[in-house]
């Protein structure tokens, strides 16, 4: 085994059992990020003796031991402690000495400390760049160094982010707390907010760029599945499940060889991904079932599944998508949603009908940048023979465009309106 | 990556108690870790059937069967980040045979799913 292999190796066991070892420290110490420090020096003694001992027959015991050993060890070397706490380090050390293999350290049920875990990670009052980094530090068990590189940034801006989210946390008391019922329902959706935000991050990278950054969508859909599982009660988790599974169930369809994107109607069906969508469906059937239907993410769960259902594009099921999109306007007011109603009104009730709408939004602030809305209006303008109005529109929406693959799509349909009008 | 495991192994018995119980804790972990996707145990082939295609023919068969060596016991399917984890995987599942059912022999294959290509 190389040290390269080696590496690769212990990290892989790393991230199997770091959420027990975090969690189990929590516990003992009341204290989420001390325990994410602690357990980190699990891993570098991992890192230092591995290589020359080779992984152990049961190296999340191994771990375990470390990580516990250092737990008591900082508990007995806190001077400021109280009587009760040392009574504590005396009760882990008993512990340790009576369980001497940790074949139960799979007893634990992790349910608990890792909601805990989850809601100190994503706390609101971290800022949301917080947030993230940290949430995939303590609960998706990335290094420092590869959520650098997932989000493109230096090692040195992600560390100084976990520190200081780290402080702020010990420094509110807000190291050890697990909102509950009511609360519990309020807080979920700030952590739903980063589950989607590290979601996004994944998604709307490129092919061909680091590995890493697409993988960010597992690690999302992967919480996604520990809220599920541990929060089985509430609808938007689920929601949010399906949202990401559907979404991510075109990943292979998404883009040409070349790195092109290719638009979700022209994309080859067979490449989505039906074992995912499969999954997706289950997800947001259980968030229907909770009485979620009309939530955030699942109505646009919802949407997507339109999508997925449908054999062909043809298919489509517009006059559904487009019901929706009214759903999700109302529970969001958003003229982005609005924009994709009139899209999908467009294609269900004949492009009048879609055109009236996107009229509407046509001065709206928040709009007023955002080159899609030209470009929709040149779309359902072209589908009504109003090739120069078209051209206009297309031509408005090159000059918004953000990026270069944007702007020569819009160029070229503005050359093709130009084209018809002169038949 | 997605991976399946299939579980083989020369032995007709079932899992003990104690190895049930173990592989039952590593399951609810594995679920409540957001990479457990699905598993399940087999039953022998005799409550089975085989539909081949020999010499062009189509044929059920429904038994009896010819003994095989090695019996499929059971499959899970996980989400992973790569073969190091799913590697990591299988050594912590087939070391609770190991150390819940001595004497058990066995091999874990593990296989990553194909991904649609362009």
């Amino acid at each position: 085994m190389t040290a390269a292999d080696a590496h690769r190796a212990i990290l892989a066991v790393w991230r199997i059992e770091q959420p027990r070892l975090i969690t189990s420290l929590a516990r003992m110490l009341r204290d989420v990020p001390l325990a994410e420090e602690l357990t980190q020096d699990a891993l570098l003694a991992a890192l230092e003796q591995w290589p020359a001992t080779g992984v152990p027959e049961k190296p999340g015991a191994w771990l375990m031991t470390i990580a516990r050993r250092r737990a008591v060890d900082h508990l007995r070397r806190n001077r400021m402690l109280e009587r009760k706490h040392e009574l504590v380090a005396l009760d882990m050390d008993q512990q340790q000495q009576a369980m001497p293999d940790f074949d139960s350290a799979l007893d634990d049920d992790i349910g608990d400390e890792m909601l805990r875990l989850i809601f100190t990670a994503c706390h609101p009052r971290l800022s949301r760049e917080a947030r993230t980094a940290l949430a995939l530090r303590m609960i998706c068990g990335l290094t420092t160094e590869e959520i650098a590189r997932a989000f493109l940034l230096p090692e040195a801006t992600i560390a100084q982010r976990i520190v200081r989210a780290k402080r702020t946390l010990s420094d509110s008391g807000l190291a050890y707390e697990t909102p509950r019922g009511e609360e519990l329902s309020q807080r979920l959706s700030t952590v739903l907010e980063v589950v989607y935000l590290i979601f996004n991050e994944g998604y709307t990278a490129a092919r061909g760029e680091d590995w890493l950054r697409p993988e960010l969508c597992n690690e999302a859909l992967r919480m996604a599945r520990v809220l599920t599982a541990i929060a089985p009660h509430e609808p938007e988790a689920h929601g949010l499940l399906a949202l990401m599974e559907l979404n991510a169930s075109r990943a292979a369809a998404r883009t040409d060889a070349a790195g092109e994107p290719i638009l979700l109607l022209d994309q080859n069906r067979t490449l989505w991904d039906q074992f995912q969508i499969l999954r997706g469906m289950q997800a947001l059937d259980r968030a229907r079932g909770l009485g979620g239907a009309g939530g955030f993410y699942a109505l646009q769960a919802a949407i997507i599944a339109c999508h997925a259902g449908a054999r062909t594009a043809e298919d489509t099921d517009w006059a559904r998508i487009a019901a929706l999109y009214a759903e999700l306007a109302a529970v969001m007011p958003s003229p982005i949603v609005e924009l994709n109603r009139a899209v999908a009104v467009g294609m269900a009730e004949g492009p009048d009908a879609g055109l009236s709408i996107a009229d509407r939004l046509v001065g709206e602030p928040a709009l007023k940048t955002y080159h899609l809305l030209p470009g929709v209006r040149g779309d359902l303008l072209e589908k009504l023979g109003r090739h120069e109005e078209a051209r206009a529109a297309f031509e408005a929406a090159a000059a918004l465009a953000g990026n270069r693959r944007d702007q020569e799509l819009m160029k070229r349909r503005a050359d093709a309106a130009a084209a018809m009008k002169m038949k | 990556m997605r991976f399946m495991y299939i579980v083989t192994s020369p032995h007709m018995i079932g899992p003990t108690p104690a190895l049930m119980e173990a592989m039952g804790k590593l399951s609810d972990r594995e679920i409540k870790a957001g990479r457990m996707i699905d598993s399940g145990g087999l039953m022998p082939l005799a409550t089975g059937a085989q539909v081949r295609i020999r010499d062009g023919q189509l044929s059920v068969v429904d038994g009896p069967f010819v003994e095989t060596k090695e019996i499929i016991g059971g499959y899970a399917i996980f989400e992973l980040s790569g073969k190091d984890e799913a590697v990591a995987m299988a050594k912590e599942f087939m070391q609770l045979h190991k150390d819940y059912m001595p004497g058990w022999e066995g091999t874990c294959e593990l296989r990553a799913f194909a991904t649609p290509a362009h």
